[in-house]
């Protein structure tokens, strides 16, 4: 065994074995960057052809919703907002997080069966594909953030410093979002059965999130409880920025939220590496 | 250069299949429920433990690929042939690290590429020239590279009016075309090659098969699994025949190929029934290969003589000359010759056995295929009463060992015939330098 390899760049030498857990996993993510790029960028423009109005829907949705929920809940309920905020802003700050977050985890939850013929032909680190979905997402995000601006004008609301603090509960929606999809796209990948789940989680969680009402409006006793979902840390960090201090935030909840958030990340990618070394197998 | 770039050690590929139990005799509906309520519970058990599950109520373990040990040098030109299921696509997809082997290592030395099955990651409503962007990327090309080598690949694939339109409103050439020019661009150290061939039109297979053989003169590895024993032949220097999952042979590719049509292909018998009949024509009853002692073969020493046998059946008087021939072609399809037999008088009706006796050293090494007829030959027309293409095949074995032309020397010589001819090297002159 003389040098056998030793004779071109050591350091494209490639093992391959059983079991293999791979010391440069997070390295060899990196290194696929340009196909994660390109990817995104693919779930993008491939979004909304055929459409009529197109990159529309991204502002279409979320408006109309924002629209019910401060009739239902703002009108016809007549809960409270928080502080002086008009209700409507109120319902939009909690909005795009929710669209965010359900977006990118619906996105994300069918990412690797929709691409199917890939996973089977090619190799990449499998993570690409639902991170990437997620960027689509976050795109949407970004779009129907122009709304929240022209509602601003509208009810002539100036947000405090507080707002230079969104990027944090962004990257926070968006990790809540990334630690279910994964877990969630690589058991699709066998059990199609979670196909079916997510539609009914994103219904659900709409009405379980402090997005229609202010998290106030929950019991004292059963804040915290209530806090378990992940979602009303990031909802309630959304307002603080947005609506500035009429909006505190709620301390013990926020930090378990981080806490399940953080579990969930774990969850979702340690299953996932478990995971993907078959997905081809099994596609 | 002799450099090892893929080297493989016991590999092995196991996957778990389930079946249904044989125990259900008597099928009752408390029986379907229990059994259903049963293997509900050991799927949640499974579930929970993050194992996969299994369907069914007795698994087997199924070995696509075992013992699998080889070394490849850098610039080999290497073939996989087998039979359907004799793991080739499992190797590949080990190799291009698709999936993970069960046993065994292999180290690669070098960026792999897999030429995939042509247009996979392409996006119906994306446009060619986004689908270049994705599919060069997908493919493993760095955005830089895909620019550098663009309007060469546009060139290529001669689509550069249609650059701007979805390819969901291509022509499937088009398409196959633009895919095809996206892979032919790209520059690994090591190809992987899996059944491209079997899609798109002759002309189309050409091209990929020029592409390839070029890619192999520059010097970089290229793995082939091919049912296209021809394609193989020309283009590859070494052969692996796979035999339900492990390695049968391993050696230079004609004598791979010869390995594979004996001991696979030709398993049983060269000894083929007549496929079609009809009424008032010649009918066709059978063919069959033989060696000199008469015996039923497949393949033959490439000095040895060999007989093709075709049995007709003359039903009526037929009014012309009817001629048995025989069509030989080379395993990629270029006919080498037809001969027809010589001197024939009128057939009165009954059943013929024709014999064509081959002389040794006529072929060169490699498959022929032969195609058998029967013509009529009138006065001013003829007619072809049946032509059963590439009924037989025979495969040419050459010795490297005691054959007086090699002096030594055991690599490919190219050629279709390898005549053994006369000649004479005579001292005409004395004079000294």
């Amino acid at each position: 065994m003389k040098n056998l390899f030793s004779t071109r760049s050591k350091e494209s030498l490639l093992v391959i074995e059983s079991g293999r857990t791979e010391k440069n996993y997070w390295a060899d993510l990196w290194r696929y960057r340009e196909l994660f790029v390109i990817l995104a960028w693919r779930d993008l423009s491939v979004r909304y052809k055929q459409t009529i109005v197109g990159i529309l829907w991204a502002i279409i949705r979320p408006f109309l919703t924002m629209v019910v929920f401060t009739v239902i809940f703002g009108r016809i309920a007549k809960l409270p907002s928080d502080g002086s905020a008009p209700y409507a802003l109120m319902v939009f700050a909690a909005m795009l997080p929710w669209s965010l977050f359900s977006n990118a985890l619906s996105e994300s939850s069918i990412s690797l069966i929709s691409n199917a013929n890939l996973i089977s032909k090619v190799y990449f680190p499998r993570m690409i594909m639902p991170v990437a979905t997620i960027v689509t997402a976050f795109v949407d995000f970004l779009i129907s953030f122009v709304i929240l601006i022209g509602m601003m004008i509208f009810y002539h609301f100036v947000p405090g410093w507080q707002l230079l603090l969104l990027p944090c509960f962004i990257i926070m929606a968006l990790l809540a979002s990334l630690g279910p999809g994964l877990w969630i796209t690589a058991l699709n990948v066998k059990y199609r059965d979670f196909r079916y789940v997510i539609p009914f989680v994103v219904q659900f969680g709409l009405y379980i999130s402090p997005v229609g009402f202010s998290s106030k409006v929950v019991p004292e006793q059963w804040r915290l409880l209530y806090s378990l979902n992940p979602m009303v840390g990031v909802i309630d960090g959304f307002r603080w920025c947005i609506l500035g201090g009429d909006s505190p935030i709620y301390g013990p909840g926020f930090l378990l939220g981080l806490a399940v958030i953080a579990f969930f990340l774990w969850l979702g990618v340690s299953r996932f590496r478990k995971m993907e070394k078959t997905f081809a197998d099994i596609i | 250069m002799n450099d090892i770039v893929i080297k493989a050690e016991t590999l092995g590929k196991m996957y778990t299949i389930g079946h249904q139990g044989e125990n259900g005799r008597y099928v009752a509906l408390r029986d379907v429920l229990v059994q259903n309520a049963r293997s509900f519970w050991s799927k949640t058990k499974d579930l929970a433990k993050g194992k996969p599950i299994i369907q069914g109520d007795t698994m087997e373990e199924v070995w696509a690929l075992k013992d699998v040990c080889f070394e490849i040098h850098r610039g080999e030109l290497v073939g996989i042939i087998g039979s359907n299921g004799a793991g080739k696509s499992t190797l590949l997809k080990i190799l291009s690290r698709i999936t993970e082997p069960s046993t065994g290592r292999v180290s690669i030395k070098g960026r792999v590429a897999n030429l995939l099955e042509v247009g996979t990651g392409f996006h119906p409503e994306l446009t060619g020239r986004e689908n270049i962007y994705l599919n060069g990327t997908i493919l493993g090309m760095t955005r830089a590279e895909i620019k550098r080598k663009f309007d060469e690949i546009v060139a290529f694939a001669e689509t550069e009016k249609y650059l701007d339109t979805p390819v969901k409103r291509y022509s499937s050439g088009m398409y196959v075309r633009l895919a095809f020019a996206v892979a032919a661009h790209l520059e690994p150290e090591i190809l992987v090659v899996d059944e491209v061939l079997s899609v798109g039109d002759i002309q189309f297979q050409k091209k990929c098969l020029g592409k390839m053989e070029s890619v192999g003169k520059e010097g970089r590895t290229v793995l082939f699994v091919s049912h296209n024993l021809a394609a193989i032949s020309n283009l590859c220097t070494r052969g692996i025949v796979l035999e339900k999952g492990a390695m049968a042979f391993d050696g230079e590719a004609t004598r791979a190929i010869h390995y594979y049509t004996d001991a696979v292909v030709n398993s049983p018998k060269q000894d083929m029934e007549a496929p079609v009949a009809d009424s008032d024509s010649v009918r066709f009853l059978s063919a069959r290969i033989m060696d000199a002692g008469g015996a039923i073969v497949s393949s033959v020493g490439i000095n040895n003589p060999f007989s093709i046998q075709m049995k007709f059946q003359v039903p009526k008087h037929i009014q012309g000359t009817l001629v048995p021939n025989c069509h030989f072609k080379t395993a990629d399809g270029l006919y080498a010759f037809i001969v027809n037999a010589p001197d024939m008088k009128p057939l009165e009706p009954g059943i013929y056995t024709a014999l064509c006796k081959v002389p040794g050293n006529l072929f060169n090494e490699g498959m022929y295929k032969v195609g058998l007829a029967v013509t009529e030959y009138r006065k001013t027309s003829l007619r072809v009463h049946f032509f059963a293409t590439d009924f037989l095949t025979i495969t040419v074995i050459d010795s490297v060992f005691d054959n007086p032309l090699r002096y030594g020397y055991g690599g490919p010589i190219p050629g279709v015939l390898r005549p053994y001819l006369e000649w004479t090297v005579d001292k005409t002159d004395m004079a000294q330098p």
